[in-house]
């Protein structure tokens, strides 16, 4: 994931939020910033201004591995076809909810 | 000379919306997309804090003037701002150390007004309490990366406390309107904050590596109704809708 766009020179940071609540933090979006402190400073203005988290994360892009769009087919697929994966052939034990 | 709560009040609301304002210029023009979303956090900020002192400035004038009156109706001279935050906004480096200079004392004056005996003001000072913490630390933290930045970014930083430092002595200019409040719990002795307010701009500065100016002669006059040329002309931008449509709304 490249850390610089061409348009600003200064390091791109992903911010996750959590939601009041206590629910995980989740993504929420990206920030130019040219350090931690100021990634997080931006990350409140940009995206919890309003209230919408409790808790803010950022992390440097640079340091997140991703996934490419070529892994699609040997990391996902395979489980398609494989439904005794899923643990859906097991009876619900009596007085067990399932919403 | 009028009821010295409301002169008292239109000081504080003043400075929060004069600034907001400049600070609001920023909107669009920020270096990055970033900071523009934040300084114009702060400008909203500081016009919420305005809104809600100069409500209560008209509630205590008893004139039927609400906020909007007080706002968009008075000329320059009715303005009880202090001088520094009518200034043009100047460059992002002016802008931040004025923001720093203003925050730092705006946070002290609400702690103190937090235990003010109008349970109105007390309750706005509570509330404003929070998001100046956040002013401070948003300018504070600028300041540090200019002043140690690149020699362009440091020297633009010290120009600006360099300039600005002549406008800070107003700020803690105490006054007999002031003094008669303060026996009464109902304002702070703006003198009693300048020793804190030093304290904490002395770190700011020793951890952006700039030099704090020497106290020379300290410019005033703001408080009374006597502003520099620049209030005026913001003021004719800022009051030309309501001033040309009465009563419009959207």
């Amino acid at each position: 994931m490249s850390s610089e766009s061409r348009d600003n020179p200064l390091p791109l940071w992903e911010v996750f939020l959590q939601p009041p609540g206590g629910a995980a933090h989740e993504h929420a979006g990206s920030v130019h910033a040219g350090d931690k402190e100021m990634a997080l400073q931006a990350a409140r203005d940009v995206y919890a201004r309003r209230g919408e988290a409790v808790s803010i994360w950022v992390v440097p892009s640079e340091q997140i591995t991703a996934s490419t769009p070529e892994d699609m087919g040997p990391f996902f697929e395979p489980g398609n076809d494989k439904a005794y994966r899923h643990p859906q052939f097991y009876k619900v034990p009596p007085g067990v909810r399932v919403s | 000379m009028s009821e010295p709560f409301f002169e008292y009040l239109l000081r504080l609301g003043d400075d929060r919306l004069v600034l907001g304002h400049r600070l609001s210029e920023w909107c669009g023009h920020g270096p990055t997309l970033e900071e523009d979303i934040a300084l114009t956090n702060i400008a909203l900020d500081l016009v919420g804090e305005a809104n809600l002192v100069l409500q209560r400035a008209g509630q205590i004038e008893g004139a039927g003037r609400d906020q909007d009156a007080l706002a968009y109706l008075r000329t320059d001279r009715e303005y009880r701002n202090a001088l520094m935050v009518e200034l043009p906004k100047g460059d992002f480096g002016y802008s931040i150390v004025r923001q720093f200079l203003f925050s730092t004392y705006a946070m002290h004056q609400w702690e103190a007004l937090s235990a003010c005996a109008d349970t109105d003001l007390a309750g706005i000072a509570a509330k404003a309490l929070k998001q100046s913490r956040y002013h401070v630390r948003h300018s504070a933290e600028w300041l540090v990366r200019l002043g140690g930045g690149t020699d362009e970014s440091h020297g633009r930083a010290e120009d600006a406390l360099n300039d600005l430092w002549r406008y800070t002595g107003e700020l803690f200019a105490t006054d007999a309107v002031e003094q008669a409040l303060v026996k009464q719990k109902l304002a702070v002795d703006s003198s009693s904050l300048e020793a804190v307010w030093r304290r904490d701009v002395a770190d700011v500065v020793a951890r952006a590596t700039l030099t704090l100016p020497p106290d020379g002669y300290m410019q005033r006059g703001g408080r009374a109704g006597g502003h520099t040329e620049h209030l005026g002309l913001m003021l004719a931008e800022m009051q030309v809708l309501p001033r040309t449509y009465p009563g419009a709304k959207w």
